[in-house]
């Protein structure tokens, strides 16, 4: 990316205004990936000092200021609690810790990465965004909408949950990016199930949750019932990592050992 | 434009656009032991310590290392002498040209964890390419490297 002037915003406001003056004026996360663009911005503007690099316990949410780094919310002891540290398994494999020290949760969730091994997370888990003009939004509005792009995202708020989580990551190497990832998540008896980088971004696999939680025992048959249900709702596809039958078989396998993980299943 | 960095302890101003990365910025002035690798955040040959944390300088702009402190392999020379002389008895050393950025991660990892398990070390390495050893003789090094107490 070729920047044409760096700006350290003084507040909020100030940044929401010059992100809104131009279309190639651009906040800067934490700038792992940016030397990748070919944009050019006019304006790239850094939220570097306004706070946003915190990680608080609040009224039993954990808030995530943007800007933490993937390398805080590894080592924070109170995500590391969270279903089974389901947020650090995800976090914590991405890359080497170099990048993990740079790279923030913002950037990760406002770039929309089809690869990312966070949503997948944030989706089993009770998630919200905080953005500066549009307040408080949930995850999947924010997914599911491009009026947020303009706006500035502030914290991640999860609830602070007791239950059970898994996630794993299928890749080549440490380094490369996800050929699929599947999360769950076991709350309150209800479940929750994601897969990601299909190679296309997480979504919950609704279908496959309604029909697991409706049902009044879980039994191996049910598991496999609700894995084929998966298959049958998430749209996969080939790319370089790997073939549409590949990731079907492997989102198949890890959706049956989520599930069984989650629930203690023993049968 | 102008910005102020802490590099090992010392106060510079270095004059840099603001499309410019801490690599360019860092070797231009003669810190040459930050080696330029892939250039596209993977390899980790161009780590260097921000404040204390490793992070590859090829993918942190100049300006975003405005009024923080820089570490090069310069900056923990008595702690590199020492890996390095593991790295030397294990057959760990072959072209070196990673090595002051291992050296850099070894020194954060050492500081960061305690009593780290052989799982642990090579998760904190993962991102430290290596194109010569094989990993297996830096693995020996760093493991004989954390157990010296003295």
């Amino acid at each position: 990316m070729k920047v044409s002037e760096y700006v350290k915003a003084k507040s909020l406001n100030e940044a929401y205004d010059l992100l809104r003056e131009n279309k190639k004026n651009y906040i800067i996360a934490g700038g792992a990936w940016m030397k990748l663009s070919v944009k050019t911005a006019d304006k790239l503007v850094s939220l570097d000092g306004l706070g946003l690099d915190q990680i608080v316990l609040k009224d039993g949410f954990i808030e995530i200021g943007a800007l933490s780094t993937l390398g805080q919310i590894e080592t924070n002891e109170t995500i590391k609690k969270l279903l089974d540290g389901i947020l650090v398994q995800a976090t914590g494999n991405i890359m080497g810790v170099n990048i993990r020290n740079i790279a923030t949760i913002g950037g990760s969730v406002m770039g929309k990465f089809s690869f990312s091994d966070i949503y997948p997370v944030l989706e089993v888990l009770d998630t919200k965004l905080v953005f500066h003009k549009h307040g408080e939004v949930e995850l999947l509005d924010f997914l599911n909408n491009t009026k947020f792009e303009k706006d500035i995202l502030v914290k991640i708020k999860i609830r602070n949950q007791k239950g059970k989580g898994f996630f794993k990551k299928v890749a080549t190497t440490p380094l490369d990016f996800s050929i699929i990832n599947v999360a769950c998540s076991y709350v309150e008896n209800r479940l929750k199930i994601t897969v990601g980088s299909t190679p296309y971004i997480a979504k919950p696999c609704i279908k496959a949750m309604e029909y697991i939680n409706g049902v009044k025992e879980i039994t191996s048959e049910v598991i496999d019932k609700c894995s084929s249900i998966v298959l049958e709702e998430v749209k996969f596809s080939k790319n370089i990592r790997g073939s549409k039958e590949y990731r079907e078989e492997i989102a198949k396998v890890y959706v049956t050992r989520g599930i069984k993980q989650v629930i203690n299943y023993e049968g | 434009m102008k910005v102020k960095i802490t590099v090992n302890n010392q106060e510079k101003i270095f004059e840099c656009t603001p499309s410019d990365y801490l690599l360019d910025t860092l070797r231009d002035n003669n810190y040459v032991s930050v080696r330029r690798g892939c250039d596209t955040t993977n390899c980790g040959v161009c780590t260097v310590l921000m404040n204390g944390k490793p992070v590859p300088s090829c993918s942190v702009l100049t300006v975003q290392a405005d009024g923080k402190n820089i570490t090069t392999v310069e900056g923990i020379q008595e702690e590199a002498e020492k890996l390095g002389k593991y790295f030397g008895a294990e057959g760990a050393d072959q072209c070196g040209y990673c090595n002051p950025s291992l050296a850099l991660t070894v020194y954060a990892m050492k500081k960061e964890l305690v009593n780290p398990t052989v799982k642990e070390v090579k998760k904190y390495l993962v991102g430290n390419l290596c194109r010569c050893t094989g990993y297996i003789s830096q693995e020996r090094a760093i493991m004989k490297y954390l157990g010296d107490k003295s």
